[in-house]
């Protein structure tokens, strides 16, 4: 569960999150809107990448903004980003393993865990010493969101992850991310301009326009309310 | 699609020792035995010292290797950080009777404290403006030796003496007085050097600076720190630094301010990307090119200045034609060299009678 009150975020003149609020339950939820509405802002006010004027974010009861970002990281705020990160000249087992630097298992739990990642996104087919610059561009994003889900995450952030992916590789990812609650216990946030992902993936919904929110609710409702068509979705 | 893609269980994970490694293994020792006991054997003293030269500054373009190469580090300071360390080497010999290995240590640890808090704030740039910031301080390193001198056996905290008209060399370890045993000392310590950073490269650290290198964000959202990580960087490669600078001490006997201009860091820069950053061997091609190559033309009375001009066309054609640096180029086309010949003789030219 995690609560935002009253986050602000600025960038210079522009304001990308305005006195937005709002609150995640459980599950894997869905973080909707147009383009520079501020979802990838919120992201990155979530991992510490940008810290935001004024707003408090807590997530399992724990203040995530008094964490350094590497910190938050450690304790379980995990993401993938809109532009692949997957790190080519490591291994996909390395780039997964990354995570698991600083953890305090064992190097065979260590090791069980990170296979579990791999596995747990269906990319169990390529060998985890391959190094990640053989890969194609769908095996890549689930080398990060198999970097996302390893060892034991409590928010799982992805940006974004079908943006570019055949249709065949989106449904495989949507297997994926609806399995995250269930795998890991993390609560997961999607966005994504695919509706039929989002809808495929999340129970509840939230919409942000302008940097604040304009609904939120159970997904199929919230693609029916007329703000958030006149807003985003348009008229079919 | 998802059963396609899970169906095999893992397969090895990490490589075990594979024939190709041994061979480099075997063909790395051979050289060091050569480079140690052959070397000094064939060459006249001007190349021996040449040679020492190449030993020093190996350790100089690792560690700038280590910063480009391995962390994605621009540095343009990396002379007056050898500086730093000549200086604080020369001043504990002069000043101590430690033994010379302790006092390399000293240095090296000396000139890292230098180094990091050189690095605390200018970590926080990149780029352009970290290498500025570096090219800054290296200029500033210089005004200030200008001023206070190398220690020549004074007293005092700068031990430098104007007046003196004996000024004792810097002395060097008891067990490599001659030039060749200093030879063999200098490649022993740019061993250790270089097994050092190996030691970094292959555990935690140079995980931790490849995932830097290549997506900072990414290496944040898996819990990396990755300031402590540049500052790691930063202090290896400084302390690195600072141990040569030691070395050099010894190797020179008189230390000059003008021996180390700022303009050499770009220089070192330059000759560092050509042996190639991603490699160990690219230091050693680079300290060649730095320290070798000039000794050679001098021997054949042609002007050293010539190399400016090869070093700028060479780096131009290393970032156009091979990243990775001469260390990975030539091996290459040797290899398809050696290919395109063997497949000359076996298949003989159409025309010819069989």
């Amino acid at each position: 569960m995690i609560e935002v009150t009253g986050l602000t975020v600025r960038y210079g003149g522009v304001t990308s999150l305005d006195n937005m609020s709002l609150t995640f339950e459980q599950g894997t939820c869905g973080l909707i809107g147009p383009n520079g509405a501020g979802k990838t802002t919120f992201f990155n006010v979530l991992s510490g990448f940008v810290r935001p004027a004024t707003g408090t974010v807590r997530a399992f009861g724990v203040d995530l903004l008094s964490m350094a970002h590497f910190r938050r990281a450690r304790w379980g705020v995990r993401r993938t980003f809109q532009t692949e990160q997957a790190i080519e000249e490591l291994s996909v087992f390395d780039n997964v393993a990354m995570v698991h630097e600083h953890s305090k298992l064992g190097a065979a739990a260590r090791k069980k865990d990170v296979l579990d990642a791999i596995e747990f996104t269906g990319l169990a087919a390529v060998s985890p010493g391959a190094k990640v610059r053989t890969l194609t561009a769908g095996q890549r994003r689930l080398v990060e969101v198999a970097r996302a889900v390893v060892g034991r995450p409590r928010l799982v952030l992805l940006d974004e992850p079908a943006a570019g992916l055949p249709e065949q590789e989106t449904s495989h990812l949507a297997d994926v991310i609806r399995g995250i609650p269930e795998h890991t216990g993390a609560l997961a946030i999607l966005v994504d301009h695919d509706m039929s992902l989002v809808s495929a993936c999340c129970a509840t919904t939230a919409v942000l326009d302008f940097g604040r929110l304009i609904a939120s609710g159970p997904t199929a409702a919230v693609l029916r309310n007329d703000d958030v068509i006149r807003a985003y979705l348009g008229v079919a | 699609m998802r059963d396609t893609l899970i169906r095999a269980t893992p397969r090895r994970v990490r490589q075990e020792t594979s024939r190709p490694q041994l061979i480099r293994a075997a063909v790395v020792t051979v050289l060091l035995l050569f480079t140690l006991f052959a070397l000094p054997q064939i060459l006249s003293l001007y190349y021996i010292d040449t040679m020492t030269q190449v030993a020093v500054y190996s350790m100089v373009t690792l560690a700038l290797g280590v910063l480009a190469g391995r962390v994605g580090l621009v540095s343009l300071g990396q002379v007056a950080v050898l500086a730093i360390g000549a200086w604080v080497a020369a001043r504990l010999l002069f000043e101590t009777t430690q033994p010379y290995p302790l006092i390399l240590v000293e240095a090296g640890l000396i000139t890292m404290a230098a180094g990091v808090l050189i690095g605390l704030p200018a970590l926080r740039l990149r780029g352009l403006y970290l290498a500025l910031i570096t090219l800054m301080f290296a200029g500033a390193i210089t005004v200030v030796l200008a001023t206070v001198n190398f220690p020549n056996g004074g007293h005092g905290f700068t031990g430098y003496n104007g007046s003196l008209v004996h000024i004792p060399p810097v002395r060097r370890p008891s067990i490599a007085s001659s030039d060749p045993a200093y030879f063999r000392y200098s490649v022993i310590v740019a061993i250790l050097m270089f097994l050092l950073v190996l030691a970094h490269i292959k555990t935690r650290p140079g995980r931790a600076w490849a995932a830097i290198r290549q997506s900072e964000p990414a290496a944040l959202a898996a819990g990396i720190n990755t300031w402590l990580y540049k500052l790691w960087a930063f202090a290896l490669a400084s302390f690195i630094t600072g141990v040569a600078g030691g070395v050099l001490a010894g190797a020179v006997h008189y230390l000059y301010s003008i021996d180390f201009p700022t303009q050499d860091s770009i220089t070192l820069l330059a000759v560092t990307l050509m042996g190639g950053v991603y490699s160990m061997w690219g230091a050693v091609v680079a300290a060649l090119l730095y320290q070798f190559l000039p000794a050679l033309l001098n021997n054949w009375g042609v002007s050293a200045d010539w190399l400016i001009i090869l070093f700028g066309l060479g780096v131009l054609q290393v970032l156009t034609t091979a990243p990775a640096g001469l260390a990975d180029q030539v091996p290459k086309d040797l290899a398809r060299l050696g290919r395109l010949l063997r497949g000359r003789l076996r298949r003989p030219a159409p025309g010819s009678t069989e």
